[in-house]
Formats: C-alpha cells, sequence, structure tokens
C-alpha cells in the first residue's frame, strides 16, 4: 500500500477513537468540565500529563533543532524536562491539596486580591494564546505533506475534532484522548528511531546506539564521526557548545522554571484524587515524557549523519526519490551555485542546500528507507501531539474566561448550569481564534514562544512558590513582583524582538542574555521586587497563613 | 501530628527533603551539563563525551530518578504522621 492510504487508514483510525472517547466521556458539572471532576488516577494524568506537554514543536521540531544545534540543544532537554522535578517538589502536591479550578483562583485567594487574580488571568491568556496558535498551524502542515491536501483545510479539520471533545468533554474529555494520543505519539516516535538505530548501530536502544560504533565496517563511534562530518564542511563540532555558556545556562533555567509555571500543566495536577497522586503522577508524566526526550537527541544524531552522507557532495542526478518529494513542499532547496552538478552543504556562502529542520523527523523514515506503514505512522502521530497540546490549552483558556472572569469578577450570581454553557461558548470561541490564527500565523510565532516560558517563569513560578512556601509574602509584595516580572520581560522581547525601544544587536545583551534565556532574570527581578514592597506594606492577613498551613499538609483531620 | 504550626515536624523534615533534592537537581543538570561541560568532556563512556552526555541524557535519567525518590520519602513521611489512610 501506498504512504498516502497507510496515512489515511492510521489517521483516521485514531481520530475515530479521539471522538468515541470524547463521546463516552461528555460531561455534566463544572468541577467535571475544569477538572475531570477530581477523580483521574495517577497513571492516566501522568500519561495525560506527558501528551498535554508534547506539543507538535517537541515531535516534530525538537530533534531538528538538536540536529543542527548539536551540544547547544541541551537546553530544550534539559529545560524541558528539569521543570518537572521543580513542580513535583514545588508545586503540585500543594496546588492540589488547594483544590480549585485554575492557577489565577489561587492567586487570587492565596493573595486575597482581585487585582492579583487579572494579572494572572493576562498572563495565562497571553502564554496559552501564544502557544495554541502553533500547535494548530503543527495540524495543517502534517496534514499538507502527509495527505496532500490544503494547510487551511487541514486547521479546520483539526479545530472541529478539538472543538468536539474539548466543549462536549471538557477536562474529562481531553484527559482520556490525551492518554490515548501518548500511546500513539510514543509508539510513532520510537518505531522509526528504533528501525534507524538498528540500521546505523546494531543497537536496537536508540539512548544506547547513538554512544555505539557504527556498522558500516568502520567500527567508528557515531559521535566522533558525526564530530568530523561538522568540522570537514565547516560547521562546529557536533558535542562543542556555539552559544556562549552564560546563555546557555540561563535559557535552560528559564525554560525550567518556565515549564513549571505553565498553566495548563499545572491545571493536570488539580485533577488527581489525592495530593500523594500529584507528586506519583507528576514522575509518572516525566518517565514518560523522557521515553521521547532521551530518543529525541540521537535521533538527531542519526539524522544528521544520514542527511551528511547520503546528499552530501554527491551528484544532484543520483540523489534519492525524496529528496526530489520533499524539495516539492519547499523543506529542501538546492541551488546549485557553482554550476558543477554536486550538492555542496557547508557553513559559508558557497552553501547550496538549505534543509528546514523539521524535515529531521518528517521525512527521516524515508531517508531511511523505512516501510511505508512507519511513515504514517508518523503523520498519525505528529497530529497526535499537536492536538492533544491545543486541547489542553484551549481548556485554560476558556477556564480562565468563564470560571476567572465571568464567575468571579463580572456576574457572581451565575448558576452552575449557566457557567457551564458559558465555559463551552468560551471554548468554541477559543477554538476559533486559535484556528484563525493556525490559517493566518503572524509572523512572530516563532519569537513569542520564548515569550510564553519568560512570562510564565516570571509571573507565576515566583507568585505561587512565594504563596506555597513564604506565609509573609504579602498582596502587594506579590503583585508587584508579577509585575515587575512581567513588565521587565515584554521590554526586553520587544527590544531585541521586536526591535522597540531603539532595538539592538546580540552584542547588546544584557550580561550575554538571549531575550529566550531573558525569563531566568525577569524571575530573580520578581522575587527582589516581591521582597522589597513586601517590607514596606501590611503583613498578610492570619487568615490566609491558615489557608497556607492548610494547604501544606496532605490531609485535614 | 495534624500540627497547624509551619515548624511542625512534617513540614520540616518535607523542607529538609526538598532541599536536597534540589542541590542534586542543579548538580547533574546545571553543574555537570553545563558549567562542567568541558572538563568533563576529556572523559568517555562508550563512544559520549561525558559531559555532553550529562547535557543530552544523564539529567534527564536523574530527574526522573529525584521525583520517584521524593514520592518514596513522602509517601513513608505521610504515613508516619498519619496522613495516609
Amino acid at each position: 500500500m501506498s504512504i498516502q492510504t497507510w496515512t489515511y487508514i492510521l489517521v483516521g483510525l485514531t481520530f475515530s477513537v479521539y471522538i468515541g472517547i470524547a463521546f463516552w466521556s461528555r460531561v455534566r458539572s463544572t468541577k467535571e468540565f475544569y477538572v475531570a471532576g477530581g477523580g483521574v488516577g495517577a497513571w492516566a494524568n501522568g500519561m495525560a500529563t506527558a501528551a498535554d506537554w508534547m506539543s507538535a514543536a517537541s515531535f516534530i521540531s525538537m530533534a531538528g533543532i538538536i540536529s543542527f544545534a548539536g551540544y547547544d540543544g541541551a537546553v530544550y532537554l534539559m529545560g524541558w524536562t528539569g521543570g518537572y522535578v521543580l513542580l513535583a517538589l514545588l508545586l503540585a502536591p500543594y496546588l492540589r491539596k488547594f483544590g480549585k479550578f485554575t492557577v489565577p483562583e489561587f492567586i487570587a485567594e492565596r493573595y486575597y486580591s482581585n487585582n492579583a487574580r487579572m494579572v494572572a488571568v493576562f498572563c495565562a491568556l497571553l502564554v496559552s494564546f501564544t502557544y495554541v496558535a502553533g500547535q494548530m498551524r503543527g495540524v495543517g502542515i502534517v496534514f499538507s505533506r502527509f495527505l496532500e491536501v490544503d494547510i487551511n483545510t487541514g486547521v479546520i479539520i483539526g479545530m472541529l475534532i478539538v472543538l468536539f471533545y474539548a466543549v462536549l468533554g471538557g477536562m474529562k474529555g481531553i484527559t482520556y484522548t490525551q492518554v490515548a494520543q501518548y500511546c500513539v505519539l510514543i509508539f510513532a516516535f520510537m518505531v522509526p528511531a528504533i528501525f534507524i538505530s538498528i540500521q546505523m548501530t546494531g543497537n536496537p536502544i536508540p539512548q544506547l546506539g547513538f554512544g555505539s560504533q557504527l556498522t558500516d565496517g568502520s567500527s567508528v563511534y557515531l559521535l566522533d564521526k558525526l564530530d568530523n562530518l561538522n568540522v570537514e564542511l565547516g560547521f562546529n563540532e557536533y558535542t562543542e557548545n556555539t552559544k556562549p555558556m552564560i546563555d546557555i545556562f540561563a535559557i535552560t533555567l528559564a525554560l525550567m522554571v518556565g515549564t513549571a509555571g505553565l498553566p495548563h500543566v499545572i491545571v493536570r495536577f488539580f485533577t488527581v484524587k489525592k495530593v500523594s497522586d500529584a507528586r506519583k503522577s507528576a514522575g509518572i508524566a516525566l518517565l514518560l515524557i523522557a521515553i521521547l526526550y532521551t530518543t529525541a537527541p540521537a535521533v538527531a544524531a542519526f539524522a544528521r549523519t544520514n542527511l551528511l552522507e547520503t546528499i552530501s557532495d554527491k551528484p544532484y542526478s543520483e540523489i534519492p526519490q525524496w529528496f526530489k518529494k520533499w524539495e516539492n513542499t519547499g523543506l529542501i532547496k538546492f541551488t546549485d551555485l557553482n554550476d558543477d552538478g554536486m550538492i555542496d552543504y557547508s557553513n559559508d556562502q558557497s552553501n547550496e542546500l538549505y534543509v528546514d529542520r523539521d524535515i529531521m523527523v518528517l521525512a527521516n523514515p524515508e531517508i531511511a528507507n523505512l516501510p511505508n506503514w512507519v511513515v504514517a505512522l508518523v503523520a498519525a502521530g505528529g497530529l497526535a501531539a499537536a492536538l492533544s497540546t491545543a486541547a489542553g490549552l484551549l481548556l485554560v483558556i476558556s477556564a480562565s474566561v468563564s470560571h476567572d472572569l465571568i464567575k468571579r469578577v463580572i456576574f457572581p450570581e451565575i448558576s452552575e448550569k449557566g457557567e457551564l454553557v458559558v465555559a463551552r461558548i468560551s471554548a468554541f470561541f477559543a477554538v476559533c481564534i486559535a484556528g484563525y490564527f493556525g490559517i493566518n500565523p503572524p509572523g512572530f510565532v516563532a519569537a513569542v514562544v520564548a515569550l510564553a516560558f519568560g512570562l510564565a517563569a516570571a509571573s507565576f513560578f515566583p507568585a505561587i512558590v512565594m504563596g506555597i512556601f513564604y506565609k509573609k509574602m504579602n498582596r502587594e509584595g506579590a503583585i508587584s513582583g508579577m509585575l515587575a516580572g512581567i513588565g521587565l520581560m515584554l521590554f526586553y522581547m520587544l527590544k531585541f524582538k521586536f526591535d522597540f525601544f531603539g532595538g539592538g544587536s546580540a552584542d547588546d545583551y544584557w550580561f550575554g542574555i538571549s531575550p529566550e534565556g531573558f525569563g531566568s532574570v525577569a524571575m530573580i527581578v520578581n522575587f527582589l521586587v516581591a521582597f522589597f514592597v513586601m517590607n514596606f506594606t501590611s503583613p498578610t492577613p492570619n487568615a490566609i497563613k491558615e489557608i497556607v498551613d492548610n494547604i501544606r499538609i496532605p490531609e485535614n483531620e | 501530628m495534624k500540627s497547624k504550626n509551619s515548624f511542625s515536624p512534617y513540614w520540616k523534615t518535607n523542607i529538609k527533603y526538598v532541599s536536597i533534592l534540589l542541590v542534586f537537581w542543579f548538580i547533574f543538570s546545571f553543574l555537570f551539563g553545563i558549567i562542567l561541560k568541558d572538563y568533563l568532556n576529556q572523559f568517555s563512556i562508550a563512544g559520549f563525551k561525558l559531559g555532553f552526555w550529562f547535557a543530552q541524557q544523564g539529567s534527564i535519567y536523574v530527574f526522573v530518578l529525584l521525583i520517584f525518590i521524593y514520592v518514596r520519602l513522602m509517601n513513608k513521611l505521610d504515613k508516619k504522621h498519619g496522613f495516609k489512610k
């Protein structure tokens, strides 16, 4: 069977499963809609969290980025996993004990202020919309590349599916589809990786294969070979850094802290049955995420070696079939600058080859000559990754609007039934807006993803951690800290990414830290401002101190 | 037990566990994977330079381990303080 037939079969099959689950788990109460009734088991929540977390970017783009960045790619690997340690040790158990529906709700109650709630709602919406636009775009891209439909048609199909289970099933529907989506995406990621690892190194475990010797008879270690290939072509050694170390440190920290502060991740821990389950499911989630995150750098190294060996310095007339196919999509471009008919790939002006990073995962099975069903599997996996993350984000958006804005601020008399209707309507509009951005992607999506992590790091993380571990932190301190953190982060992004306030180049970065890593600095500023302001304002009321005492113990008498 | 005092033995022990585990969190990622990367890259295990391995593999395994150690320690502590039914 052809790749396309296989793709239709696998995508059709997985989509029917998602719809079936959505129908089975439709909800009737706001508690079910926002937090799945608080009845999700530790394993189910771990799987759902893993799918929620691993987006189109993790599945499609990350291995490709590492492939080109080499050692520097470690910022994503450590940054997007290390945050779970912070989540499990500092946030998840206490927020579960607090037992409410949204992150802004925690901020509002702990800091006894609806202004604090509004700041938190603003951040939650900004972070989630930024993210979700990228996911819908990812859905469109996968559809267009594998099923040869228009990108926009792909986005609309994706919207309809998400709409169906998010509006019908709320958090409950999302949770159980995410469990299914985790299975699809991890299978789709691992199968090609295992095949390629066996092909190149004879070791079926990619994590070990990438430190093994090649099976081409040379008995050279794969990474040594890759270092040499890179150097020959004028690139940096694969296993060495190109960014300054201080920037690598700052980006890793910002991504870790940002991960722990992202509302769609935190809210998953509101859904488990008890406090000990919140801790356990954070561990399970990271274990399941680690399977993909430790395989991705192996895929990156395999794919780059394969690519360099297959096409660098080869005559264009003899290149394999897949090259032509992906040339049509514009993901690979060859311009024969010196008219010698050879593909010259290098790190200077004589370079004749453009390779999009996404191709490293999308075309990898074809480059390695794997069977058609494996290629189709990658499409189903990419869709599962994008849809699961989109759904989680949409729920945060809908809950921020219907619960935090409407129920708590604008119209408190609303009945539970009314709130559920509003929640569904906001989910509907959120999907439409996300779809709009998927079809008309703003040019700045890539730039603002760093902002999403930076904002989460600069606002939510310090406010929540201090809220739990430092009873003396008061309303004035927390709000000024958040505002200072967000303000500074926005200023730095606008200056260096959008050329506001006089702009500036990499040489002008403060302390050599790029906007991607600046969340670390903004977070520290948040803490400092909060402590400073706290010292000059009225202390935390005793009633609030009791709330804090209460969330510090796993259950009440 | 069931004390509402923030200096209760339960909370103190929890803080101790969290601090120790976060020190390991820092050592295996930021220290071994970033700060000492160049030094550790002199050594190899199999085909991996050691610093590179910590940055792209080892740190992640340690993160998973740290959370499960915390889960174990806290489940024991909960039980000791009568929180676990």
